[in-house]
């Protein structure tokens, strides 16, 4: 087994604006790629079970002329809300790096 | 408008992704040299939080937009084309667009230069988001807070993220420098070359990209500027740093940065389409882009953006290395919270109420990043750092509060334990730090209007 961060070439989270939260895991080359798409180990129920959501709150796409996936979540706590401590939202990702694939 | 009519393709120069973050200026000197028809740059965002729009302060400083407007509004004006700014002052609202503008008057007065200008004025006036309210004209995004009279009433700064129209209508009536409130990152780009009569689904695309300046490219040393020339059937993005690289990969991928859906990118007047781009290099360092595409939406709409005071805020830092404590945390911080309201009562009696006071903890080495969403549950780190956060009315009672919150904290006795303990180590003196009012984002709205300038009022002045 490889972990997800072994084979992508980032892992990254960010604010798509201060209520939601995306994810983006990208690759540099297509085999490796096609590879993780074809694993069926990351995948919208993948993503949820991570972060303990239902699956109807993750969007979830795979983006093939980019080489990446992406994951888009409401933010638990709207960004700079009191109890929010990631205001750029820029560290939610970590967990992710340690699918096995 | 234009007095350099573009003729088959028209060439956008974007300074840099926020105005203040800085550029080269070898990169922003060879942009002139390919000889764009105008140059614009995004300066503003909510990726610093509530506090800008919600104090009226931006969050670069004046030196630092005052080197990159100086190289920008020079280079424009010796070329003789438009410059555009948007979201001036982080925020975008009125204090953010005056503080802008008097560095402009600055570096006018320093450079003698004379020009005309437009400020466009994006803060919204409470009455008319009411009335709107109350005709059903405003809507909610997913997800979003309640939004009533109520709200409308708390907020200390609503304003309205204006369309690529209000914009193009400065430049048709004249202004060479446009000085933009809230605006769309994308339509600062997108208005002239869509006015030219070049594709939609091309020029809005093309704007997504260079909004960002220089973050397309594979590996972006520092922010900088990035060029686009856009034709009738694709358009050509290229880094202006001879040094940097746009692939085919890093453009397509750029689509995905701080948006939740990689090919559907919502505007006012409709929706950018990126289902059908296809991307090919041109040589090792700039791309070509083809078929996307601009669907209009049946209604024009436009993003809002509030801020409201939470109250004031007064913290301590401290940490804490004995096993016996980190292993008990949660009920550690349950029977502090106890102690501490208990003081609250005390102190204060009923002249506060319960929740009138917000102790918020974060626990660094358990969840401190991740919070509710940090899935490693069972974490037993060596030590933990604890941010004890006091919202208060006032500042006053807030670190009033953070002190006792101090002294509780400190002293908390455990079972383990007889006798006095001293069970945080506390690295100030004093142990609190006051933090001024805090502010949360308070509307995930749009407004429906009927016509794309009514919220945005277009000032012009003659600057010398």
């Amino acid at each position: 087994m490889t972990k997800l961060a072994d084979l992508a070439s980032l892992i990254r989270s960010k604010n798509a604006g201060p209520f939601s939260l995306t994810i983006d895991i990208m690759f540099d080359n297509p085999d490796t790629y096609r590879k993780v798409k074809e694993s069926g180990k990351i995948s919208a129920r993948a993503v949820a079970d991570i972060y303990g959501l239902s699956e109807n709150n993750v969007q979830f796409f795979f983006v093939d002329n980019a080489l990446a996936v992406k994951a888009s979540i409401p933010r638990p706590v709207t960004q700079g809300d009191l109890g929010d401590a990631d205001s750029h939202g820029g560290q939610q990702y970590a967990p992710l790096m340690e699918i096995d694939i | 408008m234009l007095k350099k009519v573009p003729n088959g393709e028209i060439r956008v120069l974007s300074a840099t992704g926020v105005l203040g973050s800085g550029f080269l200026e070898s990169s922003f000197r060879n942009g002139l040299e390919r000889d764009p028809h105008f140059i614009a740059s995004d300066a503003g965002s909510t990726d610093p939080g509530p506090a800008p729009l919600g104090s009226g302060k931006p969050s670069f400083p004046a030196s630092a937009i005052k080197r990159d407007l100086r190289l920008m509004l020079l280079g424009a004006q010796r070329a003789g084309i438009p410059l555009i700014i948007g979201s001036c002052g982080t925020a975008g609202g009125e204090p953010h667009l005056q503080f802008v503008y008097k560095i402009l008057r600055e570096i006018a007065a320093e450079e003698g230069l004379s020009f005309p200008a437009a400020l466009i004025h994006a803060e919204q006036d409470k009455a008319y988001l009411k009335a709107k309210l109350r005709d059903g004209k405003i809507r909610a995004l997913h997800p979003a807070p309640e939004f009533d009279e109520n709200t409308i009433e708390r907020s200390e700064r609503i304003v309205g993220m204006m369309g690529a129209e209000p914009i193009l209508a400065a430049i048709e009536a004249g202004a060479q420098v446009v000085l933009a409130g809230r605006s769309s990152d994308t339509a600062i780009f997108a208005g002239l070359p869509t006015r030219y009569g070049f594709p939609e689904g091309l020029s809005w695309h093309a704007a997504k990209i260079l909004e960002c300046g220089a973050a397309a490219a594979t590996f972006r040393k520092n922010p900088d500027c990035i060029m686009a020339s856009i034709s009738h059937d694709s358009f050509v993005i290229e880094p202006l740093d001879p040094e940097l690289r746009c692939t085919p990969q890093s453009i397509a991928a750029h689509s995905l940065y701080e948006n939740t859906d990689p090919y559907l990118i919502v505007e006012s007047s409709g929706t950018i389409d990126l289902r059908g781009a296809q991307y090919e290099a041109v040589d090792d360092r700039s791309v070509r882009v083809r078929g996307s595409s601009f669907r209009h939406a049946d209604t024009y709409t436009v993003k809002l953006e509030g801020a409201e005071l939470v109250g004031y805020q007064s913290l301590v830092l401290g940490s804490v290395r004995d096993p016996f404590i980190i292993r008990q945390i949660d009920d550690w911080l349950r029977r502090l919270d106890d102690k501490v309201r208990g003081r609250i009562k005390e102190l204060y009696g009923h002249s506060l109420s319960d929740n009138a006071i917000t102790l918020n903890v974060h626990v660094y080495g358990k969840n401190g990043t991740m919070g509710d969403l940090e899935p490693v549950k069972d974490a037993t780190p060596h030590e933990i750092c604890l941010l004890f956060l006091v919202t208060a009315p006032t500042q006053e009672i807030a670190t009033a509060i953070a002190s006792i919150t101090r002294h509780q904290a400190l002293h908390l006795p455990i079972p383990e334990w007889s006798g006095l303990i001293t069970g945080i180590a506390c690295p100030f003196s004093p142990a609190y730090l006051d933090r001024g009012p805090v502010y949360r984002f308070n509307v995930n709205h749009v407004v429906e209007v009927d016509d794309p300038l009514e919220m945005f009022d277009i000032e012009h002045v003659q600057v010398n």
